[in-house]
């Protein structure tokens, strides 16, 4: 009896431990399906043609749209790449490829402690290095904030898929009397090219969403921006400044806005996995 | 057969080392960039302080007094507010985290766990401003007319649950902030559960323990300082999260005990005030506050590396 007994409670609380685990995980992907719901029946009625082709409108006149701002935020994430990706990939290579274990490990682990770094402390660096001597707001200082973020980000995904490439390969081409940075570029890179480019979409897809760092380096800009240096509107930005507004109308556009953000930056991650699962066929 | 006359001839030009040095050069420079950027922002938040670093001294750290008419700086109602969300957001974020991550290592169906990790990496994906927007018109008022009441009547004995309800504020701030951390914490946790021998399990199966048995001894106590360390993880992330929180925490940078007042962090007030700093002085008090932040998430961020440091993979990065 006193081991029947025994046996039941733990059975139970086996099953009850369980069901806990269950609904831990039910608990955390709640939040993406209750903010997918929203952004659809909220985004979807404000979405028109006129969202992405048109500029703002003032206050109290309903209509118009946030084209310059998803242009931006185009402009800024190529702006980001031109920083990010070369200087990314030539580090990773550097790891995966040259240097001794006592600097790459140094390099590595800098690398993961600057991805913790906050984002908008980034944006202040950008302003003190791009805002304040130029005494203008702009799409480049936006630009460098979010290829800050882009670098370490890219590097470490480099390394990683460089060194799956298997090591007869390096031989191979070295054997061929190539030499060592032609057998990186004409071999190992392209062998690599996949995970590559998954590497660098993600980091475009986590920088695309970034308003921190823009606040006080692009700015935002009501208007078309017709050159770099100037203010230049991002889709984040815009998104904020509409959602703490008291304008109702506003509140729609903002909502427009983030489904098209979020769409823009979930098309980033499909893409990632249609690479990755033609990968592994 | 030929005769080679000349065997260096034969041979051809040796190939040129420019390539090789111009590369490398270039990849170094790459790699060393990381330590440019290091030494970058800690000397620009450095310098760009200046100016309240000889003001206030180390009385910034503990004065609560904001008052940029006065021009009278003190960061303690930030850290303070940064540091009671950060809580609330592990409070919240690291039973579910390990609880999914148990889910997902030991419990789920082969088929179920990948679509999971697909969704909590998609959740990760989502842009701290959506969040914000989505806390400000559907959470806000959510917690404000169903939530909040209800946990005052149970709690409201406690300092942390008395006082008037806005809907905004530090409690609101801290569940925007779980939210955000969770896929990170699941992520880490999920891949130090996975790092436990299959050994430890068969051992503790072997011994007649059920399901949850094998998780609490074999498991969990196994993987005690990794998850320890996802949790730093989180909390890293947690006190550098900006957008989200401002839109939601109410902004006020006034000492509140109660959970329900609004509150303030050192990230919203620098993306709140920056661009309306007027004067030096504000400017180089906002710059001291990032510099805070800055040390700060480096500390917990080189604790938490160490921690976990052997247990990352590429899945774990693809969400931080």
């Amino acid at each position: 009896m006193e081991i029947n007994a025994n046996h039941r409670r733990r059975k139970f609380t086996d099953k009850a431990m369980n069901a806990l685990s269950v609904g831990c995980a039910l608990l955390v992907i709640s939040p993406l399906a209750v903010i997918l719901f929203y952004l659809l029946k909220q985004g979807l009625a404000a979405l028109n043609w006129d969202f992405f082709t048109k500029l703002p409108g003032p206050v109290g006149q309903p209509g118009g749209g946030m084209g310059n701002a998803i242009v931006g935020t185009l402009e800024l994430m190529l702006l980001a790449s031109v920083l990010g990706v070369p200087v990314g990939v030539l580090g990773g290579v550097y790891l995966a490829e040259y240097g001794r274990d006592r600097l790459n490990d140094w390099i590595r682990f800098w690398a993961d402690v600057l991805n913790g770094v906050p984002s908008i402390v980034w944006g202040m660096v950008a302003y003190a290095v791009a805002v304040v001597p130029f005494k203008t707001f702009s799409a480049y200082s936006g630009g460098l904030a979010l290829g800050f973020i882009m670098v370490p980000l890219v590097l470490r995904t480099t390394e990683e898929v460089l060194v799956l490439v298997p090591r007869s390969y390096r031989e191979a081409g070295l054997a061929l009397g190539l030499p060592r940075w032609k057998m990186i570029v004409r071999i190992i890179l392209p062998t690599a090219m996949k995970g590559l480019v998954t590497g660098v979409l993600l980091a475009m897809g986590r920088v695309a969403g970034e308003t921190a760092p823009l606040l006080f380096t692009a700015f935002g800009n009501r208007f078309w921006s017709h050159h770099l240096t100037e203010p230049i509107a991002a889709l984040p930005l815009q998104i904020f400044a509409y959602a703490i507004s008291p304008y109702d109308d506003w509140h729609r556009q903002a909502w427009a806005g983030a489904l098209v953000l979020i769409t823009l930056v979930f098309l980033l991650s499909a893409g990632v996995r249609f690479i990755s699962s033609r990968q592994k066929s | 057969m030929t005769q080679i006359s000349d065997p260096a001839a034969a041979l051809g030009r040796p190939p040129s080392r420019w390539g090789d040095r111009v590369f490398y050069a270039a990849c170094l420079t790459g790699a060393l960039t990381i330590g440019v950027m290091l030494v970058l922002v800690a000397y620009q938040l450095y310098q760009g302080s200046h100016l309240a670093r000889a003001e206030f001294g180390w009385k910034f750290l503990v004065s609560s007094t904001w008052d940029p008419v006065d021009e009278q700086y003190g960061a303690l109602p930030f850290i303070y507010g940064t540091f009671v969300t950060s809580f609330i957001g592990l409070l919240i974020a690291v039973p579910l985290s390990v609880g999914t991550a148990i889910y997902l290592t030991e419990l789920a169906p082969i088929r179920v766990r990948q679509p999971l990790v697909s969704v909590i990496e998609m959740l990760a994906a989502v842009p701290s401003v959506i969040w914000g927007l989505w806390g400000i018109f559907v959470l806000v008022p959510f917690l404000r007319v169903h939530v909040y009441p209800a946990l005052q009547k149970v709690l409201g004995f406690l300092p942390w649950f008395q006082g008037p309800i806005y809907g905004i504020g530090m409690l609101t701030g801290g569940i925007i902030v779980a939210i955000m951390i969770l896929p990170i914490v699941t992520s880490v946790s999920r891949e130090v559960v996975r790092s436990v021998p299959n050994l430890q399990r068969e051992a503790a199966y072997g011994l007649g323990a059920t399901r949850w048995e094998v998780t609490r001894i074999a498991v969990l106590s196994y993987a005690r300082r990794g998850i320890f360390g996802a949790a730093v993880l989180g909390l890293g992330r947690a006190l550098g999260e900006t957008m989200a929180i401002t839109m939601v925490i109410g902004n006020s940078s006034d000492i509140a005990k109660s959970l329900f007042a609004p509150g303030y962090t050192m990230a919203s007030v620098i993306a709140n005030e920056f661009t309306e700093a007027t004067t030096d002085r504000y400017l180089s008090a906002l710059f001291e506050i990032g510099l805070v932040l800055l040390g700060l998430t480096i500390l917990i961020n080189i604790f938490a590396a160490v921690m976990i440091r052997a247990i990352t993979t590429e899945e774990t990065r693809r969400v931080a």
